[in-house]
């Protein structure tokens, strides 16, 4: 019973110790209900990562419920004033355990180039955030990624805030590129 | 709770009924973002509603004071993030005016087709997002579709699919790209398809019709007074848009029409979006037969605009050019000008001031969303809760120009 | 184009427009603050000017124009739907003096007063409710003031401890500096520029450095 409640709370980082967290932690990461705490531009990418192309569904992660306490997964999107931030707070308090937060895009993880009177530089500054998405706004690709990334994270029980690296890109694709004078 | 005996007879209860104060927002579903509204309630019916924007505020004009001219373009895409070339457009043309240049006529075609493009993603998203809301998650997903595809098209221009900070003062930021007429001729019957079909389901539904027909209804001189322009301004009746009537960028050459709607209500607003998208594949064609293959983008003024980098690297007064340009910014001459164009919700209006440097004094941008907005307070008295989240979405509150 | 509307006004009220000017197709009319009411009424109920469309309420900050001329410019624009013609109206305000509403006369000023108070704290008589509408209420001072520097939060939320690793990696002296013009260096008369091209723009004295001491 003891190990069982050490995973189930929240804020421990640690590693699965037995088949049943296993379990657990396989059954949370492909079932996550997210609660989308939308506000600026990154809105339209996370509206396009739900659409046919990108298709977040696939992960288990399309099912969106407007109501916090239903929700697992919060995904903070876009820019957050501060006068939005103890909306973001309490909402993110309403949540049960175990809950996750996602930073979508540059303003939810750093606060961008907003850096002014009004912005919340960061909302791991009035939360704690699992997985950082950078991006103005991000690709949906990247927003798969980041989403793979947390579902590691949920398996493993690991609960330290990453980011999500952005893909290497062959030297055969970067545009403008000359090939070499000697050829 | 007491015994209810005195109470038998039930035509003789008399259930107290005072008007409740709900919160929407700013945290909602339908709420396209960020709006607070504080409703009083008699029953469902709405009485009252306080509409409290601002959770979106980023300083935008403060921050365009920070850097240079050149510098607000990223700020600028930010405003109505879902037609960003239109935001562009309009901010180099404002810098345009006050400078006195004069684009060549190959960018102007050029600027029109980017413009045209966002505007058709700016009406897809909103009757899009509208529709979902109401339940049809098809044709959502349908024009999402079509917006990829479009957004390709972009990306592959610009670099990026959204915010693209691809205008400049004096032209764009890099030519046209030879396969792009061939990419537009190929997306313009598909976007065509998708409207058609979108509209088989739509609209003449019943159940979509009950629910946006008649509802949210705004008069002509109300919407006058409170400075509606756009599509919600059409949908009264009233024919105006700064394409026809202050056309800019070669506008008045082109052949389109002006949907216009007939009372005002939720109904018109998304038939009249629907049809404005038909009009801009209609002005895309006839731009896309009009792009020169060849010929300048940007205005040949040194003061403007970048020198080509082979020259920076070699000759000496092109380094110096660069240089001043990028440490100093361009530099309009001290004045205030105001500049509008049609954005995708009406009226974007960029109030400039210079004071002669390269740092702007003040850039205000006159928000089409903002002011279209306190319409709501007036068409959403007597309705009910439902009706808000049509009547809303149909009002295209783009919370980046709303708050800037 | 609007030349109709600068002449309808002189021709009406005379003195009282202090300036009218046209530049880039733009026509503009100065007024008094004690006229602001009158000349907007009239612009939206005379028949040839027809103002029936609002356009914009904003208003500019000029701290350095003190003490001759009033700091804010408040602007109006409109537009006639009939007659396609536009106009800006501009007055100028001390910073404790308020402007009439206009809010009776375009209900669209309603909004866009509000904004002008919560950025600049021009304060309007008689509008319905005067509250701010894109800050919060908590929030003490006025944005969009010159004065007003630009990294100065009043945040809502007491800030987590997010520990060292977030930080920026060089000090707050380092790197670029923040905006190109000081505005409170030079508002409070300091003449050490942020950059030297810039600040030879502004008509700032040059020094040698940021760390030389002014000698006098």
């Amino acid at each position: 019973m003891g190990e069982v409640t050490a995973v189930l709370g929240g804020g421990q980082s640690g590693f699965a110790t037995s088949n049943f967290d296993a379990l657990l932690g396989w059954a949370r990461k492909y079932s996550l209900f997210q609660y989308p705490f939308v506000t600026a531009c990154c809105g339209m990418e996370h509206m396009a990562t739900a659409g046919a192309r990108y298709d977040i569904e696939r992960f288990g992660a399309g099912a969106p419920r407007f109501s916090p306490r239903q929700s697992d997964l919060l995904w903070v999107v876009g820019t957050i004033t501060q006068k939005q931030a103890p909306a973001l707070k309490r909402i993110y308090e309403q949540m049960a355990d175990p809950k996750y937060v996602i930073a979508f895009g540059t303003c939810a993880s750093c606060g961008g180039f907003y850096d002014n009177y009004t912005t919340v530089p960061g909302i791991d500054k009035v939360i704690p955030v699992d997985v950082f998405i950078p991006g103005c706004p991000p690709r949906p690709e990247a927003v798969l990624d980041a989403l793979i990334l947390l579902q590691e994270k949920i398996q493993n029980g690991d609960r330290d805030p990453v980011v999500s690296a952005p893909r290497p890109v062959s030297p055969l694709v970067q545009i403008g590129l000359k090939p070499p004078d000697n050829t | 709770m007491e015994p209810t005996e005195e109470y038998e007879d039930e035509n003789s209860l008399e259930l107290p009924a005072e008007p409740m104060r709900l919160n929407m927002g700013p945290s909602h579903p339908a709420m396209h973002g960020t709006i607070r509204m504080v409703l009083d309630l008699d029953g469902e019916i709405i009485r009252n509603v306080d509409v409290q924007p601002g959770y979106l505020h980023r300083g935008f004009e403060k921050s365009c004071e920070r850097g240079t001219w050149s510098q607000v373009y990223p700020y600028a895409d930010r405003l109505n993030y879902v037609s960003p070339m239109l935001n562009n457009v309009g901010f180099s043309l404002a810098v345009e005016k006050l400078m006195g240049i004069v684009v060549p006529e190959r960018c102007q075609v050029y600027r029109v087709i980017l413009g045209e493009l966002s505007r058709i993603t700016d009406h897809l998203t909103c009757n899009g997002a509208m529709a979902m809301e109401l339940g049809a998650f098809t044709p959502f997903l349908w024009m999402i579709k079509v917006r990829d595809w479009i957004w390709d098209i972009l990306e592959a221009e610009t670099g990026a699919r959204m915010t693209h900070s691809f205008g400049r003062i004096g032209g764009m930021a890099k030519p046209p790209r030879p396969q792009l007429k061939d990419d537009i001729r190929a997306i313009l019957p598909q976007v065509e398809r998708v409207l058609t079909e979108s509209e088989a389901l739509l609209i003449r539904n019943r159940i979509f019709i009950d629910r946006v027909a008649n509802v949210g209804k705004l008069s002509q001189k109300d919407a006058l007074s409170l400075g509606i322009t756009g599509p919600m301004l059409r949908a009264t009746g009233l024919e105006v848009d700064v394409r026809k009537d202050n056309p800019y960028s070669g506008y008045e050459t082109y052949d389109f029409e002006i949907p216009v709607g007939h009372q005002g209500d939720t109904y018109d607003r998304f038939m009249v979006r629907l049809e404005e998208v038909r009009q801009s594949c209609r002005i895309l064609q006839q731009a896309i037969d009009r792009l020169a293959d060849d010929g300048p983008i940007n205005v040949s003024d040194p003061r403007v605009i970048l020198p080509e980098k082979e020259a920076v690297y070699h000759t000496i007064e092109a380094t110096i050019a660069h240089f001043k340009i990028v440490m100093e910014g361009v530099k309009p001459p001290a004045g205030e000008v105001y500049s509008y164009t049609e954005g995708g919700n009406g009226e974007l209006g960029f109030y400039i001031v210079s004071d002669g440097s390269g740092t702007p004094y003040r850039v205000r941008c006159r928000p089409p969303s903002f002011i279209n907005l306190k319409a709501a307070e007036i068409f959403l008295r007597g309705e009910m809760i439902a009706d808000i989240v049509p009547a809303f979405g149909s009002v295209n509150m783009i919370g980046g120009e709303c708050d800037r | 184009m609007s030349q109709l509307v600068l002449e309808r006004l002189r021709a009406r009220f005379g003195e009282k427009i202090l300036q009218t000017s046209s530049f880039r197709g733009d026509e503009e009319a100065i007024v008094a603050p004690a006229d602001w009411l009158e000349v907007a009424t009239f612009l939206r109920d005379d028949p040839e000017c027809a103002m029936n469309h609002f356009v914009d309420v904003t208003a500019v900050d000029y701290p350095e124009r003190e003490p001759e001329t009033p700091r804010f410019d408040l602007l109006l624009f409109v537009r006639s739907l009939a007659k396609k013609h536009r106009i800006r109206l501009k007055t100028r305000l001390r910073e404790d003096q308020g402007a009439a509403t206009l809010s009776q006369v375009w209900l669209g000023a309603d909004w866009t007063e509000r904004e002008v108070y919560d950025m600049f704290g021009i304060k309007f008589d008689g509008h319905p409710d005067l509250r701010r509408i894109l800050m919060y209420e908590e929030f003490k001072g006025y944005p969009l003031r010159k004065d007003y520097p630009i990294n100065k939060t009043q945040p809502l939320v007491e800030y987590r401890d997010v520990g060292p690793s977030k930080l920026a990696p060089f000090g707050g002296d380092m790197g670029n500096p923040f905006g190109r013009i000081d505005w409170l260096q030079r508002l409070g008369g300091g003449n050490r520029q942020v950059s030297p091209a810039i600040g030879v723009q502004q008509g700032q004295k040059q020094t040698l450095s940021s760390g030389t001491e002014e000698k006098n």
